[in-house]
């Protein structure tokens, strides 16, 4: 699976690093960093977990 | 500048013939305005509003353009004329997404933090609470605007400011600032200094609250010093000076900051508390869901905890269809800039756009039966609120979403996980007797809103959880 962030709709919140820690990062900034663009499958219900609790439904999973 | 003449002038609505256009009609009846505009005028229509036109655009095509805009076409910060007397000047109502985000970044709202403030949020309603299991009966009747707006000054305060802040504020705080979000009168788009009761009403209110913010902070000086664990942030601007010593921010730009932080999220959660009760009590079915799910939810009498706020599905959709039937913001303005075209129209810089929450959110075509409140309709698989992201918009949308949707969202979620389980309610009223008051650009619930509570007629296990009323612990 590949991790997608629509830069138009985030706000840094930082829920997704909240749910998925070594696929997400919030910088300094507050920019999201997708540290790893396509986890292993063993993360997928963190990413998933990420993806739908995005208070802007800013991420979307593209399988491979 | 290229002049196409295939571009019209939106259509105007009827009306509007006095002084000020629409102004009369805007502080009686907005949404009514506001609904025929659209069914005259269709997605892209015009009403005057002292001397300015207001271009109004609903439905989804619209909306989409006016979210996606950048700041360099559609300006914010001069949209508002009747928050500068109430934030004061040089406070900045509005800062770019970028700016925006390394705000949130160094803010309470990130996530991070919000595992604290769910638990923050819980006590205060408890406290809120314990007046009512103390009394000898335990049953009484509440003022809905009151009660939450009161409380949400609390949580609002405690979370933004500090737990320290908001144990030094009162009822008196709360009053005061009813009386400025009561400033609000469209008046402003006059003059926002108008000789009217409503304004030297909040003007007053603003020099109370400078004045009790003085006391604190005197206080604070006279008393020991911040320890790092109650530092707070009013703490934090008391402690920056400029390089001869003095104070850098004065009391009164103390209390502005903290004025406009507490804003967005105050009228705005209270009147949602508000509006989420009385319609699960006007609709009986709705709520035995929402006290299953919360039944279940602490079936072991855990706490109100962040983990368990996530995924509260019915009770969030009985919130969000509150927020979508009674949006607490019915008009979100900006100023053109930039020569803009929608939907084959043309709309001349220096004219004011809109977008109307209470108008996009019953658009049938969107939200069948718009007018009916159906939580179901953001359950699976109907989600109405992801299909409709450019005409759900009681948060607004895109690049200008409210940054504090989220913690708006966990803060009702906590409100009501505390008084649904230990508390009955009844409305105290005929159902259809609640309404909102728009007389003003905040809208507030009109009064009387009351409601009655007892404690709750409660499967036997709740009984004993802290909280409930009788419970041991509670009535310390």
């Amino acid at each position: 699976m590949r991790v997608v962030v629509d830069r138009d709709l985030c706000q840094g919140h930082g829920v997704c690093e909240s749910e998925a820690g070594a696929v997400f990062a919030v910088s300094n900034k507050g920019v999201l960093v997708i540290v790893d663009e396509s986890p292993s499958e063993e993360l997928r219900s963190q990413v998933e977990a990420a993806v739908k609790f995005c208070p802007t439904h800013a991420l979307r999973i593209e399988e491979d | 500048m290229t002049v196409d003449v295939g571009l019209r002038e939106p259509p105007r609505v009827s009306g509007g013939v006095g002084e000020h256009g629409h102004l009369d009609e805007l502080r009686v009846d907005p949404i009514g305005l506001m609904r025929r505009v659209r069914e005259e005028c269709g997605d892209v229509g015009q009403f005057r509003l002292a001397g300015r036109d207001v271009v109004l655009l609903t439905g989804a095509e619209a909306n989409e353009l006016f979210f996606r805009a950048p700041e360099e076409v559609l300006d914010q910060a001069e949209a508002y004329p009747f928050m500068t007397p109430i934030f004061g000047e040089g406070v900045v109502f509005d800062a770019p997404p970028e700016r925006r985000r390394e705000m949130l970044h160094n803010q309470a709202l990130r996530d991070k933090f919000m595992r604290g403030h769910a638990s923050t949020i819980a006590d205060e309603v408890e406290a809120m609470v314990k007046p009512w299991s103390e009394s000898p009966s335990q049953e009484g009747t509440i003022d809905l605007l009151d009660w939450f707006a009161e409380l949400t000054i609390y949580t609002s305060s405690a979370c933004l400011i500090g737990r320290k802040f908001r144990h030094e504020l009162d009822r008196r705080f709360a009053e005061l600032y009813h009386d400025l979000e009561q400033g609000t009168d469209a008046i402003a788009y006059v003059d926002p200094y108008a000789p009217i009761d409503s304004f030297r009403r909040r003007d007053e209110a603003r020099l109370g609250l400078v004045e009790l913010v003085q006391g604190i902070m005197d206080r604070r000086s006279a008393g020991p010093p911040a320890t790092d664990e109650d530092r707070d942030l009013l703490d934090v601007l008391m402690s920056i000076r400029d390089s001869d010593g003095t104070a850098r921010f004065s009391t009164d730009m103390v209390t502005g900051m903290f004025i406009s932080m507490m804003f967005a999220g105050h009228h705005t959660t209270s009147g949602t508390a508000a509006w989420t009760l009385i319609e699960l009590l006007r609709h009986p079915r709705e709520l035995d869901a929402v006290r299953a799910e919360l039944d279940e939810l602490y079936a072991h009498g855990e706490e109100v905890s962040y983990q368990a706020l996530r995924d509260m599905p019915r009770l969030e959709s009985a919130i969000k269809e509150a927020l979508r039937l009674h949006p607490p913001l019915i008009l979100v303005l900006r100023v053109v800039k930039e020569e803009l075209e929608v939907e084959g129209f043309t709309v001349a810089p220096g004219k004011l756009v809109g977008a109307s929450p209470a108008v996009s959110n019953r658009i049938a075509e969107d939200f069948p039966d718009p007018d009916a409140f159906v939580p179901e309709r953001y359950l699976e698989p109907r989600n109405e609120d992801r299909a409709n992201p450019w005409t759900w918009i009681p948060f607004g949308a895109g690049r200008h979403r409210c940054v504090g949707a989220p913690f708006a969202m966990m803060q009702l979620k906590a409100i009501f996980s505390v008084l649904l389980r230990h508390w009955d309610f009844e409305l105290a009223q005929p159902p259809d007797t609640y309404r909102n008051d728009h007389s003003k650009m905040v809208v507030q619930l009109a009064q009387p809103c009351t409601v009655r509570f007892r404690p709750r007629a409660a499967p036997a296990a709740l009984a004993a959880t802290p909280g409930a009323p009788g419970a041991p612990g509670t009535a310390s």
